[in-house]
């Protein structure tokens, strides 16, 4: 019983036919980086062979067909989070660019000695460096909302936290570790009231659940493509108008400017002034296209299908004597994501063990290395899930621990 | 395939060879691998003229790869003057560990090795022999 018709979607995914090992591949990676449908391999081959050109620069017919489908793409997508205009959406390589670019661009230009950014224990490092690289740099004192027992954000002490100091907060929608989903306006909303700005990390929500930027209020939300069955390269930086407005260039170069004199440059309007250089346009167009399929399916329906999928792995997880399940365990706060370590099992035997089945997971500390501190933990290994996921992989992956233990005499 | 974690490596990993640790080493270096968490401690006594391995024990936490190989490289260098130990190679832990590992396994692998040849290393440049 699945809400979605993942048998059908399945035929989408040529590469879940491959076999690894001999066997079927079971892919429980999607958090890392989920696979692509033949509908956005088709979109970005066409334009190889059909149409191929450089975006912006030309005036002939195969220069204005790339620039159209990458504006085309750029609506899409703001259509798809709910931005206000296309003019807010930014396209960047990944989350990690995305993220980079607020703590240089906004962080460096209105932040000073002094000034605090929040943040989470649990945010993954790209999140984490560039505030940790700020801070050093410019004096700017980091502070962490902290964790309950259970995983989630311990928010009865924000508003103490949320000191006339503070300036930005950030935090992940979604922990890539814990799976935790956090009610954004939670948060938004009280460090608005001190005038804090707020960056939403929605790496591991945009390909999971219906996200609206406006109706969220965050300053800046970024994500990255490759988790949304789109290509590698491509991301996003949403920014409220008037924010990139004030901001200046993250990079500089061709495309970005307004004009360039010996003496003087003036830059592009929003979004291009942050686009330095010739895009990953074919990756845009790409994003579209997998923003397209997900939009057909509905998000509703793709977060109701990974509650269920959850769920399901939680309930088997829990029989296998040894396993301990990392974050909130209730279906309703939890992503697509189940973190566990088996007792007396490193993650990476685990892991290797698992690979031997064809069942793809992934172990380590997943970028959160403060987490890991955090929970006492060196390792752990995490399932992932997304709309092409069947219970009967869930079922494998059991079976293989269990094999594992077995194997390892555990 | 089938004996990647076959009873020779996992007999390491549960009963580990010159394991605990050295009271009267000469040289002790530790270092982990910051991906996975596995650490390792190599003690080293050396002999007197300090050309030789006379002892050597290892200690930490980690996956079976990495702790098993670091046992088995123990047993290997006991006994052994130092110069055998600087002509040691990722090949002869890897055939020492003889499976098949994939890439992000290897550096499991190779962490006892690390350890025990920095260690050595220091240990001759703060007292000016090379
Ligand atoms: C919560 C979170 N933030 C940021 C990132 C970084 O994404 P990318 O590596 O695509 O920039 C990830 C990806 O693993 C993530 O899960």
């Amino acid at each position: 019983m699945s809400s979605l018709d993942v048998a059908r979607i399945r035929k989408d995914f040529p590469i879940l036919n491959e076999r690894v090992n001999g066997r079927p591949l079971v892919f429980l990676d999607s958090a890392a980086s989920s696979q692509k449908p033949v509908q956005v391999l088709a979109a970005m081959e066409h334009i190889y062979r059909a149409t191929y050109a450089n975006v912006h620069r030309g005036v002939y017919w195969n220069s204005e067909q790339s620039t159209e489908l990458y504006d085309d793409a750029r609506c899409k997508i703001a259509q798809f989070i709910g931005a206000p205009s296309p003019e807010n959406v930014i396209f960047v390589r990944n989350a990690t660019e995305g993220l980079n670019l607020v703590a240089y661009s906004y962080g460096r230009h209105f932040l000073k000695a002094g000034d605090e950014v929040l943040l989470t224990e649990f945010e993954h490092h790209a999140n984490f460096v560039p505030w940790h690289v700020l801070a050093k740099e410019r004096g700017v004192k980091l502070k962490f909302i902290p964790m309950t027992q259970q995983g989630t954000l311990d928010l009865s002490k924000l508003d103490e936290l949320l000191t006339p100091q503070v300036k930005l907060v950030t935090f992940a929608q979604v922990s890539n570790v814990l799976g935790t989903i956090t009610d954004p306006r939670s948060i938004i909303d009280r460090a608005h009231a001190i005038g804090a700005k707020v960056i939403v990390d929605g790496c591991q929500s945009t390909p999971h659940m219906p996200i609206n930027v406006q109706a969220m209020d965050c300053d800046f939300y970024a994500f990255s493509g490759h988790k949304m069955l789109g290509p590698t390269g491509i991301g996003i930086l949403y920014g409220k108008r008037e924010l990139l407005e004030a901001m200046p260039p993250f990079m500089t170069g061709g495309d970005m400017i307004g004009s360039v004199s010996f003496e003087d440059v003036t830059w592009a309007d929003v979004p291009v002034k942050f686009e330095a250089g010739t895009p990953a346009f074919v990756e845009a167009i790409g994003l579209g296209a997998a923003v397209d399929y997900l939009s057909a399916i509905g998000m509703e329906a793709v977060r109701t299908h990974e509650k269920e999928t959850v769920a399901y792995a939680i309930e088997r997880m829990s029989e296998v004597p040894g396993a301990t399940i990392i974050g909130p365990t209730d279906p309703e706060i939890r992503g697509g994501a189940l973190t566990f370590t088996i007792k007396d099992i490193h993650p990476h035997d685990l892991g290797t063990l698992l690979d031997r089945e064809g069942v793809a997971i992934r172990a380590g500390h997943h970028c959160a290395q403060p987490l890991h501190i955090r929970l006492g933990l060196k390792a752990t290994a995490r399932a992932s899930f997304y709309i092409y996921t069947e219970q009967r992989e869930i079922d494998a992956l059991i079976e293989a621990i269990y094999k594992a233990k077995h194997t390892l005499r555990k | 395939m089938e004996d990647l974690y076959r009873d020779n490596l996992l007999d390491h990993y549960e009963n580990p060879r010159h394991h605990g640790g050295l009271e009267n080493a000469t040289i002790s270096h530790e270092e982990s691998n910051p991906l996975c968490g596995d650490r390792i401690r190599v003690d080293i006594k050396l002999s007197s003229d300090g050309t030789q391995i006379e002892d050597v024990s290892f200690s930490g936490d980690g996956c079976i790869i990495s702790q098993a190989s670091a046992s088995m490289l123990m047993e290997e260098v006991a006994g052994k003057p130092i110069t055998d130990i600087q002509k040691l190679e990722r090949q002869d832990v890897l055939d020492m560990v003889g499976v098949q590992l994939t890439a992000a396994r290897v550096k499991c692998a190779m962490l006892g090795l690390k350890v025990l040849k920095t260690g050595l290393y220091q240990y001759m440049v703060d007292h000016h022999h090379s």
